[in-house]
Parts: C-alpha cells; sequence; structure tokens
C-alpha cells in the first residue's frame, strides 16, 4: 500500500497534471469575469428596483431575492442544464452556468447593495436633489459610492464565495478548475491534482482574503 | 419696490402626512431680497413648509410660484427649479466622500454642464465667500460642524439661487460656532439675497428679519416685523411662545 505523501502529493503526478489544470483555472478565471460582474449588475437592478415605492415592483423582487438566495445553487445548476431539455429547451452548459450563476448572485448582491444604499442617511439624497441633480445623476455621484464603501466587505466577501461556487459549473462538465483536475484524477487513479487544484485555489484566494479581513478591521475601528 | 413681483408666492398650501394634516393653508409672498424668518413650536410645520417650497415634500393642496414658475404644473421641470432655490439643511448633509470643493462643484459640473475649470473657479469663489478659501480640499470629516455648514452654504450659492431656504442651519452646531455661520448669513443678506429662515435665533431675527412669520398647528397664526412679533403679540400662541423662547 502506497504511502500518504505518495498518494496525496504525489509531485510526479502534479507536475504531469499541471498543465491541465492551469487550462482549467483559465476557464475558471474567465467563468469569474463573466458571472462576477453579469451578478453585481443583476443585484444594482435588484436593489435600485427596490427603492420603488410601488408594492407590485418590491413584491416580486423580495420573492426573486429570497428564492435563489435559498435554492442551491448545485440543484439549480443540474435543473437548468439536465431539466431543461425535458421542457423542450436545450441549452449548452456553459449557457446553463451563466444563467444558473446570474440569478443566484444577483440575489445576493441585491441584498448587500440595496443594504449599502439604505445605509446612506436620506439626508444625502435630498442635498443631492435640491442643488438640482437628477435621479439617477445622485444615486450615481452621491448615494452609490457611499453604499458601496459602506458594504464593501460584504462586497468582497460574497465575491470570494462566488469564486469558490465556479468549482460547482465542474458537475456540468464544464472544463474549469475542479473539473480538469477530476479528470486527471481519474486518469491517474490518484487525488494528487485534486489536492494540486485545492492548493490553487488557496494561493489564488489568499490575498484576497486578507484584503477581506483587513477591510472588516477596519469599517469596526471607524465605528 | 412694492410692486416687484414675489419669489415665492404661497397660496392655500396643504400637506398631509396619512391622515394628519401637517400643513392647513398656507399664505406667504416672500418678495425680492427679504428675509424672512419663520418660529414656531417643534412640530409645527416649518420643515415641511420648506421642503414643499422645493417639492422635497410633496404638497397635498395648494400652489406654490416660485420666480413665476408654477412649481407643482405638470410640465414643471423640477431640477430647474430645485436649482434656483438653495437649500441649507440642519444636518449639513455634505457628501462625505467629497471634498469641499467637490461638494459645490457637483451640481456645477453635473446640472450646469460647466467645464472642470469653470466649475473649480465658481467654486472657489463660493468658498471664499463663506470664508473657507484655504479649505478647498478638505473633506467634511475634517471640518468643524460650523465650517461644514458654510460649505453647505457654499454649495447652495455655487448655483446663483433666487432665494436660499434656511431649516434651522444652527441648531447642529457647538455655541462658539453659531457666530460663524450667523455673519455669512448676514453678508448674504447684505448682497440683497432672499431668504426663509427657520431658526430659533432670535437676537440674529431682531438684526437681520424684515419679517417674523409664527406658525403653529400647520398655520401661520401671525406675522409682522420682529420687533412687533417679539415685543407686542398679537395672539395669545405667539405670546406663549415668544415668552418661552426668551425667557430661554
Ligand atoms: N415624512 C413624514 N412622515 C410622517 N409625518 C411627518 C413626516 N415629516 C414630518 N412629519 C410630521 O409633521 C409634523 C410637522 O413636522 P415638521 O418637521 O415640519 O415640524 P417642525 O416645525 O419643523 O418641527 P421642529 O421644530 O421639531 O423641526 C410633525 O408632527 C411630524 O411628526
Ligand atoms: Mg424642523
Amino acid at each position: 500500500m502506497p504511502g500518504f505523501v505518495e498518494t496525496f502529493f504525489n509531485l510526479e503526478i502534479m507536475r504531469a497534471a499541471l498543465p491541465y489544470l492551469l487550462q482549467g483555472l483559465g476557464t475558471t478565471l474567465l467563468l469569474v469575469l463573466l458571472v462576477v460582474p453579469l451578478g453585481i449588475a443583476g443585484g444594482l437592478a435588484v436593489a435600485l428596483l427596490y427603492r420603488s415605492p410601488r408594492r407590485r415592483v418590491r413584491w416580486p423582487l423580495i420573492l426573486y431575492v429570497d428564492f435563489f438566495r435559498a435554492f442551491p445553487p448545485l440543484v439549480l445548476l443540474i435543473f437548468l442544464y439536465a431539466g431543461l431539455p425535458f421542457a423542450g429547451i436545450e441549452i449548452g452548459a456553459f449557457t446553463a452556468v451563466a444563467i444558473g450563476f446570474f440569478l443566484n448572485n444577483s440575489a445576493y448582491y441585491g441584498e448587500v447593495l440595496r443594504a449599502g444604499i439604505e445605509s446612506v442617511p436620506r439626508g444625502q439624497w435630498e442635498a443631492a436633489r435640491s442643488t438640482g441633480l437628477s435621479a439617477p445623476r445622485a444615486m450615481l455621484w452621491v448615494v452609490l459610492p457611499q453604499a458601496v464603501r459602506n458594504v464593501l466587505p460584504d462586497l468582497v466577501g460574497n465575491t470570494l464565495e462566488v469564486v469558490k461556487l465556479t468549482s460547482l459549473a465542474s458537475v456540468v462538465a464544464l472544463p474549469e478548475l475542479l473539473f480538469a483536475a477530476r479528470q486527471a484524477q481519474s486518469l491517474t487513479y490518484n487525488p494528487s491534482p485534486i489536492v494540486l487544484a485545492a492548493i490553487i485555489y488557496l494561493v489564488l484566494l489568499w490575498p484576497f482574503v486578507r484584503l477581506l479581513s483587513r477591510l472588516e478591521h477596519r469599517m469596526l475601528v471607524s465605528r | 419696490m412694492q410692486r416687484e413681483p414675489p419669489v415665492l408666492s404661497i397660496r392655500g398650501l396643504r400637506k398631509s402626512f396619512g391622515a394628519t394634516e401637517v400643513l392647513r393653508g398656507i399664505d406667504l409672498d416672500v418678495r425680492p431680497r427679504e428675509l424672512v424668518f419663520v418660529i414656531g413650536p417643534s412640530g409645527s410645520g416649518k420643515s415641511t413648509l420648506l421642503r414643499c417650497c422645493n417639492r422635497l415634500e410633496e404638497p397635498s393642496d395648494g400652489s406654490i410660484l416660485f420666480d413665476g414658475t408654477d412649481i407643482r404644473a405638470p410640465g414643471t421641470d423640477i431640477n430647474a427649479v430645485r436649482r434656483r432655490i438653495g437649500m441649507v439643511f440642519q444636518s449639513f448633509n455634505l457628501y462625505p466622500h467629497m471634498t469641499a470643493l467637490g461638494n459645490v462643484t457637483l451640481a456645477l459640473r453635473q446640472v450646469l454642464k460647466k467645464p472642470r475649470r469653470e466649475a473649480d473657479e465658481i467654486a472657489a469663489a463660493a468658498l471664499a465667500r463663506v470664508g473657507l478659501a484655504d479649505k478647498q480640499g478638505a473633506y467634511p470629516g475634517e471640518l468643524s460642524g460650523g465650517q461644514q455648514q458654510r460649505v453647505a452654504i457654499a454649495r447652495a450659492l455655487a448655483l446663483e439661487p433666487k432665494a436660499v431656504l434656511f431649516d434651522e442651519p444652527t441648531s447642529a452646531l457647538d455655541p462658539e460656532l453659531v457666530g460663524s455661520v450667523l455673519q455669512v448669513m448676514r453678508d448674504l443678506r447684505e448682497a440683497g439675497m432672499t431668504m426663509v429662515v427657520v431658526s430659533h435665533e432670535m437676537g440674529f431675527a431682531r438684526a437681520a428679519a424684515d419679517r417674523v412669520v409664527f406658525m403653529d398647528q400647520g398655520e401661520i397664526v401671525e406675522e409682522g416685523p420682529p420687533a412687533a412679533i417679539f415685543g407686542a403679540p398679537q395672539h395669545a400662541r405667539t405670546r406663549a411662545f415668544v415668552d418661552q423662547i426668551v425667557r430661554h
């Protein structure tokens, strides 16, 4: 029976798998660059629409946000990828991931941004409007910068979660980092590629984790 | 001078929040270069009156003419009206993420579409006018309350308003900082600015107001020159209120 190191930290296998995993990393990064901006844009739309005084607008939004925050993203992905074809709608793995992440992320980012906007005192809005700024300009120049600053730790934390969640795309055979690692694992009958993938995630995310904890600390101190 | 049309002309103004009527038919004219001082107990509707004048609060009924424009008419561009009515708030409401200069230039650039150079020049002049020429680069958090309120006044002045509304501009200030803000307001009056001031600074009212308006429970109970309102009020409610504040 092979030893622990040979099994989980087999450098030879890691070296062989590395190019393949880096390719997977490329796909992961592309995915992040797609789903994070889309999610933030969707979340911003949710947060802005939520300001509507009409209950008919706010109600469906609350349902939307609650639903997609409660719905497990893995199930959502499988449903979009494997379930929709039964309804006669055929979408590829990439589209399924893009849609699934958009629904999930816009709900989460929407909540964060809504809290941010609500944290800006009403007087800021009124001061801006009283100088003749239109509602969109008052939002863009006065409210949003303060809103984002107030919830920056939550935004960064949420984005970290999204990066980690992109590994879910492996279940619909999108060749991102984890998928590449699992393929390498099944080819080599050795889990070292998975360990290598974990190391890559760690190296990739650690600076952002540091940043997050510094932001959180700064928010606490400034309070 | 009496024949000049009023800058602000309010008729039958009513405002309700839900079932409570906060303004119950206000009639008020403010003439050019006049300083109208509004007093009244807490909750009498003074802030609501000012906020209806630029529709930060939507009036329930009545008419408001500002510089000849019916601000409640469907076709009125409210943003165009607002930039000609300055508003100064009790809590300053400076934008904390912008410098003093940035606070003043924002509307110049975004509303009046001035190029940066020109906006900066106008803003610098406005800050100099309130005695803060050397604070252009300071953030609100680095300024005293009195300095912040003067930046807020500069922000309003830079748009060359036809009138400025002040809602308790000195109430949030430490006593030793009140003077600097009142001095700026006095200078403004000297320069002929039309002003409506809600405040408890009776000394300022006596010295600078053309007219004092006493409000209670959403109505104007009495108005007249400061000497008359403070010295010989006609109504019992006015007398009670004036007695109370003079004693303090
Ligand atoms: N947005 C609002 N919703 C509901 N009620 C309001 C609102 N704004 C003001 N009111 C009520 O309207 C009344 C008048 O308020 P307003 O702020 O105009 O009084 P004020 O004379 O300025 O008082 P103060 O001297 O305390 O500033 C108060 O009873 C207040 O509770
Ligand atoms: Mg008030």
